[in-house]
């Protein structure tokens, strides 16, 4: 078998065009998926034009002044900011690539966000102008996304602003205390003190006189305004975060996006590889009128099987070691988990091997087997990615059971498990990938009675 | 090489039935028949590619050796690569030894670096045949082996199975050829629709149809009429 296979390696050798691209196509989906989720402290350019006067930048609220620059800065959180002058060079940048996005700040936001603080008006309200690239859908969903988010931080922080404002004034109405209008200081009595000063009044006047009435009525009062108050504070607290969001994992660890595609670029390579190294090389022994030459003497249909689906695991583990590795410049692999995920990438690969070897027996063709192999990888694969709760009960039942024959599926599991520590760990998908390895080289085997 | 009461059948169809025929060694033998007739599936079943569903061949398929008509080597390697590897797989016991031999039997020693899709169809045909010499069997089968090969690779490819016939070795070959077979073969074997029709000289198939035919083709053809084929 080890001449079989060294045969094959320099078959390949002299083939150095096919080589390269399966090795470059390792390469390349891990550098594109490297820029895709690059690490997070990446940021994006985005061009950024402010209107804004630096006159008007502050927001009036009661006596205070607030800088409205210290909130837009939140936008800038998590993009890379390009500084523009003018809304014709932000449109340029844009569209020349410089940047994904442009945020355009108007020179009237402040007036318009003092209008919605004070109450004062019903007009238009404060709005932020983002212009989008959309030549790419993906890239321009993710901005939005991410502006999107900064912009809730930004309201959060104004609304947070407001509240701690507001609930001083409360604080002045219900103790007392000093307040600064137009420039001049008052001391204000307060609720409580209101409340005192009415109850000693009360102690001392005769209980017959004709004043306690109202001044009983001005003390209850007080005091209902005081308990009542009291509570506002919370409640205030409250409007700029009513909902609050409790995360709890009640099935799965918890695996993030990144690290999740990390996964999926890679089963998917281990799959192209291995399909079409086990089933091409395979049908190219047809194809060379080998077969029979082999298997009537020197070798056996097992172990050409066999050493195909080695072949098939060899060449996909090297082509997607080397996509890890470009990954790995770009975002953190978990090296201390390498047993685990070359494990997954072993146990893979030689099912990803077998099931080519299925398909090159049956289609005894090195064509017809590279586009059987996409043909039914690329369903398979998408089916392996509907998540439960999307479809009805019984068709997600279905689409696990077809998911289970096919590889995908388990490697992908089995992967996450080795990279990420993802549920259900690796024990069970890589048990899954042994069966399918066996079966479908059983598959192939019956394939080759028929084959030369 | 004796072949005893070969049948084969795949699923209703009978592709052989009840073959029997001798080979001495150093003896050509050619099979000729019409397409269809069974004569690949004959050297295979002696070749041990097929199996038999009854009758026996006396050498098992490791005193065998195999050419079958597409050359089954592999174009990426070079001939001696390619002789190499198949040394190997049959267990030579000195493959570079067997290499060295096959390499100077089939005149490609100055090739032996080139890769086998950078050769003319004959001298492929010669590696071809050269790897069924490998393990140096005692039969070699040779299914249709000029079929591909302009009439100077052919008479070249002649010289050189004549040689090994004159060496001891029996080969038995297939063509459609029927002029080949009259040339080359010591003896013939007639096959039409799996049936053994023939087996003799040249003459002897002259003289079956009255002897007055203008040529051994001419006198096939009217035997397998008279044979109902």
């Amino acid at each position: 078998m080890r001449w079989l296979l060294l045969k094959d390696l320099q078959i390949l050798r002299r083939s150095p065009l096919l080589v390269a691209l399966l090795l470059a196509y390792g390469g390349l989906v891990g550098a594109l998926l490297g820029f895709a989720v690059q690490r997070d402290d990446v940021k994006p350019k985005v061009a950024f034009l402010n209107e804004v006067p630096s006159s008007a930048v502050g927001i009036k609220i009661g006596s205070q002044q607030i800088d409205a620059s210290k909130y837009a800065n939140r936008l800038f959180e998590s993009v890379d900011p390009i500084r523009v002058k003018t809304r014709a060079e932000a449109i340029d940048t844009v569209r020349r690539g410089d940047a994904i996005a442009a945020l355009i700040i108007p020179p009237d936001l402040t007036r318009r966000l003092q209008s919605v603080i004070s109450l004062a008006g019903t007009g238009a309200p404060p709005t932020v102008e983002v212009l989008y690239n959309e030549e790419n859908p993906l890239k321009t969903q993710a901005v939005e996304s991410r502006i999107k988010a900064r912009l809730a931080d930004a309201n959060k922080a104004i609304s947070q602003k407001l509240t701690q404002i507001s609930a001083g004034y409360l604080g002045i109405l219900l103790h007392g205390g000093e307040f600064s209008l137009l420039g001049q200081k008052f001391s204000v009595l307060g609720l409580q003190r209101t409340r005192d000063v009415v109850q000693q009044t009360l102690r001392r006047l005769p209980n017959d006189a004709p004043q306690r009435a109202d001044l009983e009525r001005v003390a209850n009062f007080a005091q209902l305004a005081i308990d009542n108050l009291d509570l506002s504070k919370p409640v205030l607290a409250s409007i700029g975060e009513p909902l609050h969001v409790k995360r709890t994992v009640v099935a799965g660890k918890h695996v993030s996006a990144n690290a999740f595609y990390i996964a999926l670029a890679a089963s998917v390579t281990l799959m192209i590889i291995g399909l079409f190294l086990g089933g091409g090389m395979l049908a190219l022994e047809r194809e060379e009128h080998a077969f029979g030459r082999l298997v009537r003497g020197p070798v056996s249909r097992w172990e050409l099987l066999v050493e195909k689906v080695l072949l098939g695991a060899i060449a996909a583990l090297a082509a997607t070691l080397v996509e890890l590795v470009v990954i790995s410049l770009f975002d953190d692999l978990r090296w201390g988990r390498i047993a685990g995920w070359m494990a997954a990438l072993l146990i893979g690969g030689l099912a990803f091997g077998a099931v080519g070897t299925a398909f090159g027996a049956l289609t005894r063709d090195v064509r017809a087997t590279t586009l059987l192999a996409i043909l039914v990888a690329l369903p398979f694969a998408f089916l392996a990615l509907i998540p439960s709760g999307v479809v009805a009960g019984w068709v997600y039942d279905i689409v696990r059971i077809v998911s289970a024959i096919f590889p995908f599926k388990p490697a992908l599991q089995a992967l996450n498990a080795g990279l990420n520590d993802a549920d259900p760990g690796l024990a069970r998908p890589l048990a899954h990938l042994a069966i399918l390895a066996v079966a479908y080289t059983a598959i192939a085997r019956a394939g080759l009675r028929r084959f030369a | 090489m004796n072949v005893r009461g070969v049948t084969k059948r795949f699923g209703d169809r009978v592709a052989l039935r009840d073959v029997s025929f001798e080979a001495a060694d150093g003896e050509l033998v050619a099979v000729i028949g019409p397409n269809g007739a069974g004569k690949t599936t004959l050297l295979s079943i002696v070749g041990g590619l097929l199996r038999a569903d009854a009758g026996e061949v006396s050498r098992p398929p490791r005193e065998v050796g195999w050419v079958p008509q597409q050359a089954a080597v592999y174009s990426k390697l070079s001939v001696a690569e390619n002789l190499r590897l198949f040394a190997r797989l049959e267990k030579c016991a000195d493959p570079e030894a067997a290499v060295d031999r096959m390499l100077e039997q089939t005149g490609l020693r100055d090739r032996a670096g080139d890769e086998l899709g950078t050769l003319s169809g004959g001298n492929r045909q010669r590696v071809n045949i050269a790897v069924g010499l490998l393990a140096d069997p005692p039969v070699l089968l040779l299914d249709e082996p000029s079929s591909a090969l302009d009439p100077r690779q052919r008479e070249r490819l002649w010289e050189f199975i004549l040689g090994l016939a004159s060496g001891g070795t029996t080969v038995v070959f297939s063509t459609h050829d029927v002029g080949e077979a009259e040339r080359h073969a010591d003896r013939v074997l007639v096959l039409a629709d799996g049936e053994l029709l023939f087996a003799g000289t040249p003459d002897e198939l002259e003289a079956e149809v009255g002897g007055d035919a203008r040529d051994f083709e001419a006198a096939f053809v009217r035997f397998l009429h008279a044979r109902g084929h």
